[in-house]
């Protein structure tokens, strides 16, 4: 009975070690001359007019580089599925146990080398940057990515304390943002306000309009909480749009004050900061300022989460997220713990966007649209909802990633001088969504870490085990 | 079948116990929507007794379980736990009287661990005896000690009903109301489970109100037993009356239950 199983193994074995590269070359020429067949009639010539004229312009150049992609795309192909059934064929000794004797799992590797290495590179940024850079002014523009980063990476933080851990599906959460952004932008420029002040004042404004937003929406839960949500968003920033009297409408709010350094201006006066310390006056210095200070909020919105996911109430957000109805069963108000947890993400989204207020010194209506929600709800579910250290990397991710596209002139010498890499960041953005949900489609980081560590970490994967409802 | 009821007698149980309900429901009619799923039901649990309800799928056993946790809420009629009237009081006020449930489909938090769920269950008392507790649900049910910090979904099914119960535990109820513990479990799991359920309640004087279909464990267990048919309570009894009872023998032990 036993032999001819060895043997068909042994044979799978052999088959798949020796990767067949003759014939994957073969398959790969064969797509390739297909497309160059098929790219003959839509992409070799292009029509150009010219006045009354119509001229052909070939374009031969590109059809070699799509056939050359395909190509490639063919053989990786190959490749690929050569080794993954020679992965198949020879199955780890360990896959058996798997379950009950995990090794340390993604998550763990990624905190215990991941969270030094990222928060080591945090706090030092502007001086590497400085370093590489070989100047000040030189590293603005990578001080500045560093700030927009982030400021997502504090979004994203904040908004998981709803979607993640009290499983409330937010759409509306750039609302929050707004109310932040522009109860610093009122009372600094109204009232004279300093944003020390104005801090925490945009906190607690943005919790009460979480609590606001809240109350009706007790009942909802899923899709039909979604759209509630999504509607709020589009409230306020209608409101901010249409009551001119107070918000300026859609020209906004300008000449904001700047922040200072607790009190002292980053001015180039006698009672500047660079005066004041000694140093030559430089731009940079409020730049390197407000990248500290948004670290330090995030960093921030990071300990306050990460604290009260071990009190009772950051547990009973996730008791309510995994089963409401048990939840109640077991004593918990769930009307206060959906509220705390609105609040609570509502109050961080305020102190982001009290910072955007300060650091750009202009808000209008328009950078709190949908698409900014969508963003940080993209961060927080790509990251893996509830883990911490995956938002952060979704936000580097989602916010840095366009930057670099930016940054790709070499391909215009490919596809011409008119081509923009940046277009085409909604359709990376959405093809990275779709490989998302295929590969990873709990985040990159799915697993959640218990919040009581008895002896030694144990982790089995979350994908193996079923999300709650309720 | 539900004229039958008589034979037995719709007999009050404080005629016959002097002991002041622990809880008592009386006239309960409760909706969904128009439609009515409990149509007047009247029962006791008086302190210190393992009070079970037997009845088919869908007579409204489960129903009567949330009716007295207040979800749904009885639109007629009225519910008193204590000398309180609990009718209209929201759901975890309920359970902070001293009230803990074991909901139908055991309901424990599955990518939670073991432990984050039982403290989970201790959160209403302040956490303040959490640890004598833990010892104690650890004693009575060893597998749970062993998967401490493991996920609740990872557990077998066995294990999530004994993990759904010791939550329940560590609140430290008076009254313990489980529904179907014994669902979809192995005759020895079934057991194991109905032993500690009458431990519970001979050694810590728990009061246990069962919501079974395991007829036979059930009445077995229990002091006094009701049977639920549609909507109505049709007979009431002790374990053993019912039992012995042909009609019940007829509708719910009929078939190996041995």
């Amino acid at each position: 009975m036993n032999a001819p199983s060895i043997t068909t193994t042994a044979q799978t074995n052999t088959v798949s070690r020796n990767f067949d590269l003759a014939a994957a070359f073969k398959d790969a020429l064969k797509a390739a001359l297909i497309t160059l067949g098929l790219s003959i009639p839509i992409l070799s010539y292009k029509t150009n007019q010219s006045g009354a004229d119509l001229f052909l312009t070939s374009r031969w150049g590109l059809v070699a580089i799509v056939c050359a992609i395909v190509f490639g795309l063919r053989l990786v192909l190959h490749a690929f599925t050569a080794s993954k059934a020679y992965a198949k064929a020879t199955p780890s000794p360990r896959q058996a146990t798997e379950l009950v004797d995990a090794g340390p799992s993604a998550f763990q590797k990624a905190s215990r080398f991941g969270v030094p290495f990222f928060l080591g590179v945090a706090l030092t940024f502007p001086v590497l940057i400085y370093l590489i850079q070989g100047g000040l002014n030189e590293s603005r523009y990578w001080v500045d990515l560093g700030i927009l980063i982030l400021t997502y990476v504090m979004l994203g933080w904040g908004l998981n304390i709803v979607v993640g851990l009290a499983g409330l599906l937010d759409l509306g959460y750039v609302a929050f943002y707004a109310v932040g952004a522009y109860s610093y932008a009122l009372l600094s420029t109204t009232f004279g306000l300093s944003f020390w002040i104005c801090l925490p004042l945009a906190g607690i404004l943005a919790a009460f309009w979480g609590m606001i937003l809240g109350f009706p929406v007790l009942r909802l839960r899923g899709d039909y909480l979604a759209i509630v949500t999504l509607a709020f968003g589009e409230i306020i920033r209608l409101v901010l749009i249409n009551w001119v009297d107070l918000t300026n409408g859609g020209a906004g709010i300008s000449s904001i004050p700047r922040a200072t350094f607790f009190g002292i201006p980053f001015t180039a006066g006698e009672d500047g900061f660079a005066a004041t310390f000694g140093l030559e006056f430089n731009g940079m210095h409020r730049m390197i300022f407000l990248y500290y200070l948004i670290l330090a909020l995030a960093l921030l919105t990071n300990f306050v989460t990460m604290r009260l996911r071990k009190l009772p109430v950051g547990r009973a957000w996730e008791a309510l997220r995994e089963d409401e109805i048990a939840c109640r069963s077991l004593g918990i108000n769930t009307t206060n713990t959906k509220l705390t947890a609105f609040a609570i993400g509502a109050m961080f989204g305020g102190f982001a966007g009290s910072f955007f207020a300060v650091r750009q010194g202009f808000v209008s209506p328009e950078s709190f649209n949908f698409l900014e929600s969508a963003i940080i709800l993209a961060i927080v579910v790509m990251g893996g909802m509830g883990s911490q250290i995956g938002v952060a990397i979704a936000a580097i991710v989602l916010v840095g990633g366009p930057e670099v596209l930016r940054n790709l002139t070499f391909l215009q010498s490919v596809f011409g001088t008119g081509f923009d890499p940046n277009e085409y960041r909604l359709l990376l953005f959405g093809a990275g969504m779709v490989a998302m949900m295929v590969w990873r489609p709990r985040g990159l980081i799915s697993e959640r870490e218990p919040s009581v560590i008895l002896k030694e970490r144990k982790a089995i994967s979350g994908s193996l085990v079923k999300e709650g409802h309720g | 079948m539900s004229t039958a009821g008589a034979n037995i007698a719709m007999q009050n149980p404080q005629a016959s116990t002097a002991r002041q309900p622990l809880l008592s429901v009386r006239g309960v009619k409760t909706y969904y929507g128009n439609i009515i799923a409990l149509k007047g039901v009247d029962m006791d649990v008086n302190e210190g007794e393992i009070v079970t309800l037997i009845g088919a799928n869908g007579a409204g056993k489960s129903t009567l379980m949330m009716t007295i946790f207040g979800n749904p809420r009885a639109r007629e009629g009225t519910i008193t736990y204590a000398g309180r009237d609990i009718t209209k009081m929201p759901t975890h006020e309920i359970a902070r009287m001293s009230i803990a449930q074991s909901p139908e489909g055991r309901r424990i938090f599955p990518r939670m661990t073991v432990y984050e769920n039982l403290q989970m269950g201790a959160s209403m008392n302040g956490m303040a005896y959490f640890d004598q507790d833990l010892e104690r649900v650890c004693t009575l049910f060893p597998r749970l000690k062993e998967r401490l910090q493991q996920r609740g979904g990872t557990l077998s099914g066995g294990e999530q009903q004994m993990l759904a119960i010791a939550r329940a535990l560590m609140s430290r109820p008076k009254l313990l109301l489980l529904d179907e513990p014994s669902l979809g479990l192995a005759p020895l799991i079934v057991k194991q489970i109905f032993q500690i359920i009458k431990e519970l309640n001979e050694k810590d004087g728990m009061t246990v109100f069962l919501v079974e279909q395991n007829a036979y464990h059930a009445l077995k267990l229990a002091h006094r037993g009701y049977v639920m048919v549609t909507g109505n309570i049709t007979m009431s009894g002790t374990g053993k009356e019912l039992l012995d009872d042909p009609q019940v023998k007829a509708a719910y032990l009929e078939g190996g239950h041995h």
